[in-house]
């Protein structure tokens, strides 16, 4: 069972991606391609839909979508492809995306989990071979920020509300 | 200036422990090269040639003098005695030892300083006009917004893994400075129709490899809607920026692709969209930075003539080497970094510390870097400049050139960079012994020499009034030189005046094309006036008359 990082704590993971073994009832995570070729296949499904989003995605094409997902994933290719953070932001802030908001791929790694959270992502999927406990640590790397952002690190000080 | 509180503080001491820790875990093969690198990146540490390099971030160019001392410290402890100063007013040092780097941030965030973003696909340290505060024709001073700027740039959460670098210059004066237009944005502070101060934004500027002025895309912005607006201009570029090929992936090639028009539009309707999530600072928060720039505790002084009575020497440093000042009494000093025999921008620790020394004595401890590679004492006492002179001679820092053409600005070149194809350096040099004469280069007036050794235009040459860029024949060291080329006023790209030629052509091909300007020159006119009058043709042809290079 694999497990992830979620509102800083390490869980099982009951979702499952597209591919992975599934029963009709379980939590599924689908690609917003897939999604978008055949909605009533996932639509009509009895358990909870989750969209992945590749960094090409358009976000604002799967904001309608939203009300009806428990969870969108954001896909982060490699720590240097940035576009995922733009997206969490968006998902958040504009269509207040309310579900769970998951970080995936080999670019979640120690280093940029600070920004993921405070990007909005409250799951991280973390790429294979990090260890979760660096990873929860280098969550409390800063307890400062200059800008405002997502409530997921605990923040003493910030600047731009001061 | 501004001084760090707690939080600031708090910051760069975590900055410095993550980086630590990230270090730690390389040496120890828990990351791999390729892991490493971006991480460190962006805390300025490159590997070079022979060593690493690290630059520190110099905040639009302004240190304190005992900033100023550690630098020097840092120097000669952790490396041989000197750094370089770069175009974007931060300060390199070549030699340091990958495993003492978190130390050298430790010190550094000891006096307020960091190497934070100063390398990188994020955004980079903001630079702005070296007068700023200072000069008689400001509109107001641009540095609270580079400090603001700084501020909310630093580690920002959505924009620190970008496409590609991004450099921000932000002006106060109508006269350009700060080479703002070949920045991938450039912030002009002006006056709205009922007085209000705001900013004309520019983007997509740059130089490199494909060198582009920027365009303006908002005549008017509103103080209060800088960073909403600046998020906007970063959200398109972060989503929609080229990633597949490095070369391709500033945002200038994004305005360029899409046109300034439809680009305008995007940034406009994602401003709007993003109205009510976006940053606006507290207007507490805008008046304790400002606070911090206040004009300095001048006394009340009358100008006066300090060449009175002074030999020629004092004269020609007063005139080349000094500038005016808002205020009466005062004047602007250069620091040059430019001596004939000296590599452009470098300074030795025993030279910085005497500059902080006089500093602390004229020009209350303030020190100023500019993107022509020099030091600027920003706030002398005109009374004080004959000794001033005399100080900065003994250092070998008064070298009365500033504005003339051995005032160059040059990249390290192959003697340091690992992308370089040219040694830059020992060009410079030769240009230097060609020149030497001060009579001759101050009849030939004002002229901006622009080195780079690669196209990655470190050196600026695209916007020289002669620019020059080495590039690689055969695994030959060749040069190509280009004319009329201009950052501030009238900003325009030099044009390649014909084939390259080999390294020890360079300095006479120079001499050949301002001799053409003094045969051509009507009274007074500058040489890029008399460039634009007559054109590039007697130039070139005079610039290859003799020696014919192969194509």
């Amino acid at each position: 069972m694999r497990c992830i990082l979620r509102q800083r704590e390490l869980v099982a993971d009951p979702w499952r991606h597209l591919g992975e073994e599934a029963g009709d009832g379980d939590s599924l995570i689908v690609p917003f391609a897939q999604l978008r070729t055949d909605p009533q296949r996932w639509r009509t499904r009895s358990g909870p839909l989750g969209v992945r989003l590749a960094p090409a995605d358009r976000a604002e094409e799967l904001a309608a979508e939203l009300p009806r997902l428990s969870l969108v994933a954001v896909e982060f290719p490699n720590p240097g492809d940035g576009r995922g953070y733009t997206t969490g932001r968006l998902l958040r802030e504009r269509w207040r995306f309310a579900g769970e908001l998951r970080a995936v791929g080999a670019g979640v790694r120690q280093d940029q989990v600070f920004l993921l959270a405070r990007c909005g992502f409250d799951a991280l999927e973390l790429a294979e071979g990090e260890d979760p406990a660096a990873a929860l640590r280098a969550l409390q790397r800063y307890d400062v920020a200059y800008q405002p952002g997502a409530p997921g690190v605990a923040l003493r000080r910030q600047r731009f509300f001061a | 200036m501004y001084r760090y509180d707690e939080l600031d503080q708090a910051f760069v001491e975590q900055r410095v422990a993550e980086f630590r820790d990230q270090t730690r875990r390389y040496l120890a093969g828990e990351l791999s090269e390729d892991q490493f690198r971006p991480l460190r990146l962006r805390n300025g540490l490159y590997i070079q040639r022979h060593a690493p390099m690290l630059r520190i971030a110099i905040p639009y160019g302004l240190l304190a003098s005992h900033q100023l001392r550690r630098l020097a410290d840092i120097a000669r402890r952790y490396d041989r005695g000197y750094g370089h100063f770069t175009t974007r007013q931060n300060l390199q040092l070549n030699w340091p030892a990958l495993a003492d780097v978190p130390d050298i941030l430790a010190e550094l965030a000891s006096v307020q300083m960091h190497a934070i973003q100063t390398s990188g696909n994020c955004v980079r340290n903001v630079t702005a006009d070296h007068l700023a505060g200072i000069a008689r024709d400001e509109v107001d001073d641009p540095r609270p917004y580079c400090e603001l700027i700084r501020q909310w740039a630093t580690l920002h959460p959505e924009f620190t893994y970008l496409p590609r670098k991004f450099k921000i210059a932000v002006t106060g004066s109508p006269e350009d400075r700060a080479a703002s237009e070949v920045h991938d944005v450039g912030l002009h502070l002006v006056r709205g129709d009922d007085g209000a101060l705001g900013f004309a934004v520019l983007v997509g500027g740059g130089l490199g490899r494909t060198p582009i002025i920027g365009t303006c895309i908002r005549e008017f912005l509103p103080l209060s809607e800088l960073f909403a607006y600046l998020e906007a201009i970063l959200r398109v570029y972060n989503r929609f920026g080229r990633r597949d090929n490095i070369h391709k992936a500033r945002i200038k090639i994004l305005v360029k692709s899409l046109g300034a028009e439809r680009f305008r539009e995007q940034v406009e309707a994602e401003w709007e969209a993003g109205r009510e999530s976006a940053p606006h600072p507290a207007a507490a928060e805008v008046e304790r930075v400002r606070a911090f720039f206040r004009p300095q505790r001048y006394e009340t002084l009358e100008d006066f003539d300090a060449t009175a009575g002074r030999d020629s020497a004092f004269r020609a440093w007063y005139r080349y080497n000094t500038r005016p000042h808002r205020v009466p009494g005062y004047r602007a000093v250069f620091v040059s970094l430019k001596a004939h025999a000296a590599v452009p921008g470098d300074m030795s620790s025993a030279q910085m510390e005497a500059v902080a020394a006089l500093a602390e004595r004229v020009s209350f401890g303030l020190v100023r870097t500019t993107h022509t590679q020099n030091l600027l004492l920003a706030d002398v006492r005109q009374r004080d400049l004959f000794d001033v002179w005399r100080e900065l001679a003994a250092l070998e820092l008064a070298t009365p050139n500033i504005g003339t053409l051995t005032d160059m600005i040059a990249c390290p070149g192959l003697d340091f960079c690992s992308l370089a194809n040219a040694g830059t350096i020992k060009v410079a040099r030769q240009i230097q012994q060609r020149f030497d004469d001060l009579d001759y280069l101050y009849d030939l007036g004002e002229i901006e020499l622009k080195m780079s050794g690669c196209m990655n235009a470190c050196g600026h040459h695209h916007v020289g009034h002669i620019g020059v860029l080495g590039v690689d024949k055969h695994g030959e060291e060749w040069y190509q030189i280009s004319l009329g080329g201009s950052a501030n006023g009238r900003t325009a790209l030099g044009e390649v005046i014909g084939p390259s030629v080999p390294q020890h052509e360079v300095a006479p091909a120079i001499e050949r094309i301002v001799e053409v300007y003094r045969e051509l020159r009507e009274d007074g006119e500058r040489f890029i006036d008399t460039l634009r009058r007559v054109g590039h043709d007697p130039f070139r042809e005079r610039a290859y008359a003799l020696h014919p290079a192969a194509a």
